[in-house]
């Protein structure tokens, strides 16, 4: 059975007005096939979905504006792909898609998905835009096809030190000492390693770093160790479930923290806010956010959310990875590989809501692209670092329980 | 350094009873009727849903929602095994397990396509209230399940041995064409006791709810657990699946502090292996 699914609904709009209508104008432009790879099932559904719907927005805004107008107003088409959380499903849709025709792909959420489809459409050398994916090695094996708008690994941990070591600098410098909870893979073991040796550097001295498996059931053993350590502030690195039991289990056993603080923070998004408001309210996560002082971003959140009730970051970035590719196409005026990709190369995009500044790619990957300090506060997501971006003063340190 | 022991210990006994709650269920299905049953994970989930939808939109406790959801869920089992597993199996044991994978499949996907992905909780008025003990701080959420699955536990054991329904389910499961011969009709025993069985998950689901989460993929960080008790603690027995389950939350807890979260685990494979060596029926199983 296929595991895609073409789908324009413009598309079959302007065919059936076609049919309805006689020809008063040239040819239509052939559509720009677009393949979106993302988990829409398992475990990493829910995140991958949104990623998708980004990037549906993104063709629906673009085709609704009248497509690609170097290329006669060429319609966007998406083809869209379930990689289910597997690298080699993922590797398979780009086959499949590039046999479909796909003139671009964007994805696919998580980086081991993003390694393996990127590297299977550089046999076809078709350009793939990635949306998600923080892993630096996306960006630098040497691919000449993948591009990345978003930031990378190493330039989020830099970028959450530097902001960690500002904030508590502000504050006059109450956390000295940390422990950092993480998962025991590769994500959560690699990111630690950078944390840990970064941290000294900003006057925190790191206590214990607590490992744990995925899935671990029950928090209060670590959060007992956290105790005994009496550290000021606690990293944490995992996913979304341990996010949410551990965050939890740390009010329940009324540890007394400066703070809490994370670097993409698996389970830190509105949804936690809203359902967790006791546990949420004032941690910290260091993650990707759009620039709140930019009218476009608040009209786009309200535009998530009136469509599907929740906003997460993964929204803009499947939107802005389609954005990516469509601006390439609209530069080179055409959809040829070769020149979608050396305009790929030269983009300057400004047309975004990211704090980033225009595009600029360096091997791939966009190097002014950072992510920004993220605190819950009253419920709602604020920016509190960096100070050019923040819409909320930092709380930090917490109140006392 | 004693404090942090003690502290394991007993937290090892409340998940442990947590546990024992997903197993009670599985041990009539699995241990007595012998199904093999792969929808067991995925129906937990249904039955956390169920009370995370309770009590986000219409704000009713997971508590409250017990009897409701308990009640539910037996309805959906017996439901599920008399239209569905029963029909599609005719009998045959291979044919069941494919059923209720079937059936694990369907509504891990249904409940995706409804819900999406993402990990749900709730905040209820118990959700940080703690029980002092000392210096210890125990989750009043916990010790709740504990002090239910204990109760439950008895409850079914009773069922089994003191009612003529009970002994109608065991008869069925050991001699289903004598117990055919006697005037029993298996097909309806084995719906009535699948629907107990999912019955016992509807309150597990709602005694974790307050302390855990869910989402579509939930019922996987138990099932596992839950078979490993069952046999553990014998096939069948009631009382097996509390020690068990209060065994295998014991050394995970101590599992963990002593050898670190992630090497913990290994623990309970260990004790596994370990108890059938010396007791190859488990701790509470009928010798054969």
């Amino acid at each position: 059975m296929s595991q895609f699914l073409r789908l324009s609904r413009r598309g079959a709009l302007a065919g059936a007005a076609t049919l309805a209508m006689p020809a008063i104008g040239g040819a239509q432009a052939a559509p720009v096939k677009v393949g979106l790879i993302h988990p829409v099932t398992g475990a990493l559904a829910g995140a991958g979905g949104r990623c998708r719907a980004g990037g549906l927005m993104a063709i629906e805004d673009i085709n609704a504006a009248g497509g690609i107008k170097s290329m006669g107003g060429a319609k966007l088409e998406a083809i869209l792909g379930d990689a289910q959380g597997r690298p080699e499903i993922a590797t398979q849709l780009v086959d499949q898609m590039a046999e479909a025709g796909a003139a671009g792909f964007t994805g696919c959420f998580a980086s081991a998905l993003g390694l393996a489809a990127t590297q299977a459409a550089a046999k076809y050398n078709i350009p793939f835009s990635i949306d998600s994916g923080i892993a630096d090695a996306i960006t630098t094996r040497g691919l000449k096809n993948t591009f990345r708008f978003f930031p990378n690994n190493s330039t989020a941990t830099a970028d959450a030190m530097a902001a960690l070591g500002a904030l508590n600098k502000a504050a006059g410098s109450p956390a000295k000492t940390a422990v950092i909870v993480h998962e025991d893979s590769e994500f959560g073991t690699n990111s630690v390693k950078l944390q840990a040796a970064m941290l000294p550097g900003i006057g925190i001295e790191v206590k214990a770093l607590l490992p744990h498996a995925t899935p671990t059931r029950d928090f209060t053993n670590i959060v007992l160790r956290i105790k005994a350590e009496k550290p000021d502030i606690v990293l944490i690195s995992n996913y979304e479930n341990e996010y949410v039991l551990l965050a939890r289990t740390l009010v329940q056993q009324r540890v007394d923290l400066v703070s809490t603080f994370s670097i993409s923070g698996g389970g830190f998004n509105l949804k936690f806010a809203k359902e967790a408001p006791t546990v949420a309210e004032n941690m910290i996560d260091f993650n990707h956010w759009h620039n709140p002082k930019d009218p476009r971003s608040v009209a786009f959140r309200k535009r998530v959310e009136a469509a599907s009730g929740f906003y997460s970051w993964e929204h803009p970035f499947g939107y802005f990875a389609v954005k990516l590719l469509a601006d390439a196409w609209e530069r080179a005026g055409s959809a040829d590989k070769e020149r979608a990709i050396a305009a790929l190369n030269g983009s300057t995009m400004a047309d975004h809501f990211m704090p980033y500044g225009p595009t600029k790619f360096t091997n791939g990957q966009n190097s002014g692209a950072h992510p920004v300090a993220l605190q819950i506060q009253k419920g709602d997501m604020t920016v509190i670092w960096p100070n050019e971006v923040s819409d909320a003063k930092a709380v930090f340190p917490r109140p006392k329980a | 350094m004693l404090e942090i022991y003690t502290a394991a210990l007993i937290n090892g006994l409340l998940i442990g009873g947590v546990y024992a709650l997903v197993a009670l269920g599985l041990t009539l299905i699995y241990g007595v009727l012998h199904i093999v049953n792969f929808a067991h994970g995925s129906l937990l989930m249904v039955a956390m849903f169920a009370a995370w939808v309770l009590a986000e939109k219409a704000g009713v406790s997971p508590y409250a929602a017990l009897p409701v959801v308990a009640c539910g869920m037996f309805a959906v089992g017996w439901a599920l095994y008399r239209y569905v597993i029963g029909r599609v199996s005719r009998g045959e044991d291979r044919a069941i397990l494919l059923a209720t994978l079937g059936v694990s499949v369907v509504l891990d996907n249904l409940f995706l396509a409804i819900f999406g992905g993402d990990t749900r909780q709730i905040e209820g008025d118990l959700t940080f209230a703690m029980w002092e003990v000392g210096p210890l701080l125990l989750a009043v959420p916990k010790v709740i399940a504990f002090g239910v699955s204990l109760v439950l536990a008895g409850g079914l054991w009773a069922f089994m041995a003191r009612t003529d329904m009970g002994r109608a389910i065991r008869a069925v499961a050991k001699e289903p064409e004598g117990a055919r011969l006697m005037g029993i009709r298996p097909e309806r025993v084995f719906a009535l006791a699948y629907g107990i069985g999912i019955g016992c998950l509807g309150a597990a689901g709602c005694l974790l709810l307050p302390s855990f989460f869910v989402s579509p993929h939930v019922g996987s960080v138990f099932v596992l657990v839950a078979f490993t008790i069952v046999v553990l603690g014998g096939m069948g027995s009631f009382p097996g699946a509390v020690v068990g389950g209060l065994l295998i939350g014991v050394t995970e807890s101590l599992g963990g502090l002593v050898l670190g979260e992630s090497l913990g685990p290994i623990g309970i494979s260990l004790v596994f292996i370990a108890v059938l060596l010396l007791r190859p029926t488990g701790l509470f199983g009928a010798a054969r």
